[in-house]
């Protein structure tokens, strides 16, 4: 806690008004975590072409709320993230098992998540308790939460370094990194555990509604002008993070949801690369 | 027949790989020894592909593959595998900088590659001729570029076995003839057994030292010569067989005459 101290005073010597408020500095301590996970995550999303099973597993918080719901428990989340979890790995398993195509696998799975989930929740009217989780608020950010955020990126900064490699080998060919005596199922599990954690554990700053967006942004802007890998995670990574302060600060002053505001950011920076890349051709 | 040190050898006994309720490889039998081409050919679904993927690892199986180096069971060789075809979006931003550093080095290339990692990745694709290409982005390059830098990839650490997918899809003419001659250097100067999976009869006949034609199990296999002039290939394939160039004179006129259509 003495951390985040030391974070206050920093941030006092800002010569903004908002910088007076607690609840924002915790809440541009969240984004400056937060959003260089979104973005290294956010790369392999892309280049996997994973959006669409990132959106599944966002909206899988609907019914891990609704078991916790069912279960009495006053904080949701260990179901959350229990059941995402248990749904990525099981994505993962089914699409090497079936016929089908991805696509109509992780539709199954949305239709029937997200259906469980309001049934559940919608018991008696009771659905609009929940909306808060639909658009997020980054503003309620706890210290406590911080904390968790700080071992998240920990977590996802030391995957991206010791697996980073294999994962490039793993999303260009299965058998090329086979040959390399890379266990492609481990990573690619791993992965989408991770993948996982980050999305259940982040959907209360941004909403379930949006969180995919900030995921997949970055990189998608990012990859309209770059030429490498380092480029690539380089300029993911700026664009999230500017998005995250941009959209934070904005948001105050607009009086709006911050995570909205935070993608709008991260969309106009997506439209500002499509454009410049046209241009340079 | 190349001349091989005869104390390496990949042997596949009784292979049998079922997915579902379908046999798609059936008590195959294939021996290859070190410093020998196999060429497998075979008509489209004949199980070319799952054959290289089940050495590789990938598929469960019944039967026996063994690998023999330097006279002992080795229950992990060195494999070089080049693939048909890459799974990526062709605007990826992945240079060929990137992949061959991400295959030879931990170093993670996210973080960019160094210029002593750099100097190694050149010297790599130099064994290929290769190097001038790695700035360009692996969704620029030719078919027989990236059969190149492919090749780069597998050779690197030295395999014992080098498998090789359909290297004739997406190469032009010269580009597939350069192919050849560097997979017929490669296992002059290193000895290493090459299983090579093709369509291209013409091609692999020129430099295989063994054909096995492969349709679910193997139902012809040989010299180049005694293959291709098997009636069972001349069905699998039909008459153009006979318009390969590297066929003995004897072969291919006997064949010309009896098919006097042709």
């Amino acid at each position: 806690m003495a951390l985040i101290e030391l974070w206050y005073r920093l941030v006092d010597l800002l010569p903004f008004s908002w910088t007076h408020y607690v609840f924002m500095k915790n809440a541009l301590l969240a984004v400056l975590l937060v959003t260089p996970c979104f973005a290294l995550l956010g790369t392999m999303v892309v280049t996997n072409r994973m959006a669409f099973f990132t959106d599944v597993l966002g909206h899988s918080a609907l019914t891990g709320i609704a078991i916790g719901v069912l279960f009495g428990l006053h904080d949701p989340t260990f179901p959350m993230v229990v059941l995402a979890v248990v749904l990525a790995v099981a994505i993962n398993l089914l699409k090497d098992v079936t016929k089908a195509s991805v696509d109509t696998v992780l539709g199954v799975f949305f239709a029937f998540i997200v259906a469980l989930g309001i049934v559940i929740l919608s018991r008696a009217g009771g659905f609009v308790k929940y909306t808060s989780y639909l658009i997020g608020d980054i503003l309620a950010v706890s210290p406590v939460q911080i904390l968790w955020f700080v071992g998240l990126t920990a977590a996802v900064l030391a995957y991206w370094y010791i697996a980073g490699n294999a994962m490039l080998l793993t999303s260009v060919n299965a058998s090329l990194a086979k040959s390399r005596r890379l266990n492609t199922f481990l990573i690619e599990t791993s992965f989408t555990v991770l993948l996982a954690l980050v999305v259940i554990i982040s959907i209360r700053l941004v909403g379930i509604l949006i969180i995919n967006s900030l995921l997949v942004l970055p990189a998608a802007a990012s990859r309209n002008f770059t030429r490498s890998v380092h480029a690539y995670t380089g300029w993911a990574l700026v664009i999230s993070v500017f998005s995250g302060i941009a959209g934070l600060i904005a948001s105050y002053y607009w009086g709006t949801a911050s995570g909205a505001t935070i993608v709008l950011f991260a969309a106009a920076c997506f439209g500002l690369a499509v454009l410049l890349s046209h241009l340079r051709k | 027949m190349a001349r091989t040190c005869e104390h390496c050898c990949t042997k596949i006994d009784n292979l049998t790989v079922k997915f579902g309720g379908n046999t798609i490889l059936d008590k195959v039998n294939l021996h290859v020894n070190c410093g020998e081409v196999v060429g497998v050919v075979g008509p489209n679904g004949a199980g070319k592909t799952t054959l290289l993927r089940t050495i590789l690892g990938e598929v469960p199986y019944q039967g026996k593959i063994n690998f023999r180096i330097e006279g002992r069971v080795s229950q992990a060789p060195k494999i070089g595998y080049v693939p048909q075809k890459l799974q990526f979006d062709l605007s990826s931003p992945i240079s060929v900088a990137d992949l061959v550093a991400a295959a030879i080095s931990r170093y993670p290339v996210w973080a960019g590659v160094g210029s002593d990692l750099l100097e190694k990745v050149k010297g790599v694709l130099s064994l290929f001729t290769a190097e001038h290409l790695v700035k360009r982005r692996i969704g620029e390059l030719s078919g027989g570029e990236l059969q190149r830098v492919l090749l780069a990839i597998a050779m690197t650490p030295e395999p014992e076995l080098l498998l090789l997918d359909e290297p004739a899809s997406g190469v032009d003419v010269k580009g597939l003839s350069l192919f050849y001659e560097t997979v017929d250097g490669l296992r002059k100067k290193h000895d290493i057994a090459v299983i090579l999976v093709t369509h291209d009869l013409a091609g692999i006949s020129c430099y295989a030292d063994r054909i096995a034609l492969l349709n679910c199990s193997i139902v012809a296999e040989g010299e180049a010569k005694d293959v291709l002039s098997d009636e069972k290939l001349v069905k699998t394939f039909g008459p153009s067989l006979w318009n390969i160039s590297c066929l003995p004179d004897s072969v291919s006129n006997n064949k010309k005459n009896k098919n006097g259509a042709d």
